[in-house]
């Protein structure tokens, strides 16, 4: 294989100093000038800039190859997964996923794996984009309260996964240890308005998806491949309300999508966005106007768009259960002035948004006043709202009002308010066939609403029965655990 | 079924040379296994023969060891030569024979090296266990002898290693026994054995990606793995915040 006449070219101009183009000359492998050897680092080195997600280091800047070092803490942290429910990660920096690494092709990476003392496990590291077998694993296996260092040179550019390769690897990917690696082309990358950093992961905890409290991991159901959670960036709340995502109308946003699995595959999608560019599989070839990329467990894309009009865009996976029923759920909020012409403009409404469209405060000011014994029928009404959005208003409607002849309205409802103990039950159970509301007649199915927690329902119902010229008592959770205890019933759909 | 002298015998022999240890930590025997079907062994079904042995109750805690480092003072960590014991070496004492308040008594004793802690044995008239020797006393339930196969044995070691070690250790024998009257084999520290250096280290592709898990005989048993991952990642003269040991002995030769 030899190097063509022009992609040497494009290197030497990139380069200085007619040593360095001896360098390539030797090289003898090359695919399309991908692959570089630009020589061994020039000045002093560099020490990397690490971020945290969703930020991105800042574009290298740099006309030569440098020695890098990368110095990589790996932390043993319980952190909330979701609203209520906390878990022991594995991270590489303190998050999922973790720091963020952004080299130049060609450059020495001198990396220094350090296990804080505090850790339990051992660990290590296998950068996809190191060239070299176990991709550094084996030397960067580090015991706690040790550091391990290696040297590798980034000789292919590309978005790059890493992840820890300890045994039981599938446990310590599972636990949140990945990340990525960029290695960008020696001229740089174009640039965009935004650069944010998205990685899928699925979890596995022992207690059901947003069951309270601390959630150990559940090796049955990794090996099974039964997720309880999918998300983006390690929590349910991380790209969501004040974290979310943000841009302004006319710009352009470049995001690095990474894959951590350890199991699924992603259909990454955004809702309201047509990729303009996609570098599949974080390769160096692009797709145009794509709608959703796959991106494989132990992969990474960037995907680009610009942002024409403003409102939320919601990143899924398209796999669709795991955004609305796991968490595979995101939020770019674009700000700006409307246009028309391309869109006539509305905001995505609660079936995509769901019940992250509200703020979660109330939900946990509740389930604190629960937890110390204090809880009042007005916090399980806020609430009850902030789950009733998005769960329920999809069908009876934010106003409780329904559709005609199709959903029954909840907003002055003589069925609802008839019978406390038989809502309980419906909410639970669902409910299907002929019924009369306020004197008009349904033949409608509510599937079963089992899957949410006692507390959830509990403030649900609250809401309901307290909201829209409707007035009762309050639901507690006893009460409906009392009857789901019970009644036997499948596990319940969110939508 | 247990003989009874070993608890006296060992009793005895704590009475005379640690007189300020804290508990009883007797040897008690745990019976061998001549076709014990370790998670080590290659991927053909192999058995390997484990004798019977003896092994201390609890893991060694800061009081005994604080006993052991007054016998022997060349095991103080001011004085202790690196190569034997690594900078962080009872680096949760107050003082280099002082517990102080940081660390308890009865907690089990961290931050040992393997040097230190087949020093202790040593002192005691005994040894640290072999690799085969605590994997096959840990395979044992509060019911069983070899609960391996029991998902709730195994989900049971999987919680401990999913809660961080920064915390306060808790004390020994707080939980229960197992059918030998062992306890804490699981759910407190890790523990040095004899043979801790070469679990591994003949394939150091074992460590990574995939190939660890294909050379296990037991490919569901995960949570063994990680003892093996967690040995063979460190040197002699290292130490953790969440590794300590405890003591093993043969029989005694039969007829005695």
């Amino acid at each position: 294989m030899k190097r063509t006449r022009s992609s040497m070219a494009v290197l030497a101009s990139c380069l200085a100093g007619a040593w360095v183009f001896t360098a390539i000359a030797a090289t003898t492998k090359s695919t399309g000038g991908t692959h570089g050897d630009f020589g061994p680092p020039q000045g002093e080195p560099i020490h990397a800039v690490l971020t945290s997600p969703p930020m991105v280091p800042p574009p290298v800047h740099r006309n030569h190859p440098a020695k890098v070092i990368v110095e990589l803490e790996v932390r043993e942290i319980e952190k909330e997964i979701s609203e209520g429910v906390s878990y022991t990660f594995w991270t590489f920096g303190g998050t999922v996923p973790g720091n963020f690494i952004r080299v130049r092709q060609g450059d020495t990476v001198e990396f220094h794996l350090k296990n804080h003392p505090d850790n339990k496990m051992p660990h290590n590291i296998d950068l996809h984009g190191v060239t070299g077998p176990g991709g550094g694993a084996a030397s960067s296996f580090t015991a706690p309260g040790h550091e391990s260092q290696f040297t590798f040179k980034a000789l292919n550019q590309g978005i790059y996964v890493y992840h820890c390769a300890t045994a039981p690897v599938g446990m310590h990917v599972a636990n949140g240890m990945y990340g990525l690696m960029l290695v960008e082309p020696p001229e740089g990358m174009k640039p965009v308005d935004h650069e944010y950093y998205v990685m899928q992961g699925d979890f596995y905890t022992v207690g059901k998806y947003r069951e309270h409290g601390h959630q150990d991991f559940d090796m049955q159901k990794a090996i099974d491949e039964k997720p309880t959670y999918v998300l983006f960036n390690g929590s349910e709340g991380a790209l969501v309300g004040d974290n979310a995502l943000k841009a302004k109308v006319g710009e352009t946003v470049r995001l690095f999508v990474g894959n951590g699995g350890p199991n699924l595959v992603s259909s990454f999608h955004v809702i309201g966005a047509i990729f303009d560019r996609v570098r599949y599989e974080g390769g160096v070839h692009e797709q145009e106007n794509v709608q959703t990329t796959l991106i494989p467990s132990g992969g990474a894309a960037i995907v680009e768009f610009h942002l024409a009009v403003p409102g939320s865009y919601v990143l899924v996976d398209h796999s669709i259960f795991r955004a609305f029923n796991k968490g595979a759920l995101a939020i770019l909020k674009a700000t700006g002035p409307e246009n028309k012409a391309i869109y006539s403009g509305k905001e995505v409404d609660s079936v995509y948004l769901g019940d992250k469209a509200a703020s979660p405060a109330p939900v946990t000011e509740a389930r604190a006043a629960e937890a110390s014994g204090t809880l009042t029928k007005e916090q399980q009404i806020k609430a009850g709202e902030a789950r009733f959005t998005g769960t329920c208003s999809v069908c009876h409607q934010g106003n409780g009002q329904g559709l005609p002849n199709v959903f029954p309205p909840l907003a002055g409802s003589d069925f609802l308010m008839a019978d406390k103990k038989r809502a309980i039950g419906i909410v639970l159970n669902g409910l299907n066939g002929k019924i009369t509301v306020n004197g008009n007649g349904f033949d409608s199915v509510m599937p079963p609403m089992s899957q949410l927690n006692d507390d959830e329902l509990a403030n649900i119902l609250t809401f309901v029965r307290n909201s829209w010229g409707n007035s009762g008592d309050a639901v507690s959770a006893d009460e409906v655990k009392e009857l789901r205890g019970s009644t036997k019933r499948p596990e319940g759909a969110a939508h | 079924m247990k003989p009874r002298w070993i608890d006296r015998g060992a009793a005895l022999a704590l009475m005379c040379c640690a007189a300020t240890a804290v508990a009883d930590n007797p040897y008690l025997p745990v019976e061998g296994n001549p076709h014990f079907q370790s998670a080590l062994q290659g991927v053909k079904p192999a058995a390997v023969t484990v004798r019977g042995f003896q092994l201390q109750r609890h893991p060694v805690t800061n009081g005994e060891f604080l006993s052991f480092v007054k016998a022997y003072p060349e095991w103080r960590r001011d004085v202790v030569p690196p190569l034997f014991a690594g900078a962080d070496y009872l680096g949760q004492w107050l003082a280099p024979a002082e517990l102080g308040a940081t660390a308890q008594p009865q907690q089990p004793v961290t931050r040992i090296s393997w040097f230190a802690a087949e020093a202790y044995c040593e002192a005691e008239g005994a040894r640290l266990p072999t690799w085969y020797e605590w994997e096959l006393a840990a395979a044992a339930s509060r019911t069983e002898r070899d609960a391996r196969a029991d998902p709730a044995w195994r989900q049971a070691l999987l919680d401990w290693y999913a809660r961080p070690a920064g915390k306060d250790l808790r004390p020994v024998e707080q939980s229960a026994t197992d059918v030998y009257g062992l306890f804490d084999l699981h759910d407190l520290v890790w523990e040095w054995v004899q043979d801790a250096n070469s679990l591994m280290s003949s394939d150091e592709a074992q460590k990574f990606c995939g190939s660890g898990a294909l050379s296990l005989q037991q490919k569901e048993n995960f949570a063994v793995l990680m003892r093996v991952a967690m040995l063979s990642s460190l040197k002699p003269n290292d130490t953790t915040r969440s590794l300590g040991f405890r003591c093993a002995k043969d029989l005694p030769a039969t007829g005695q």
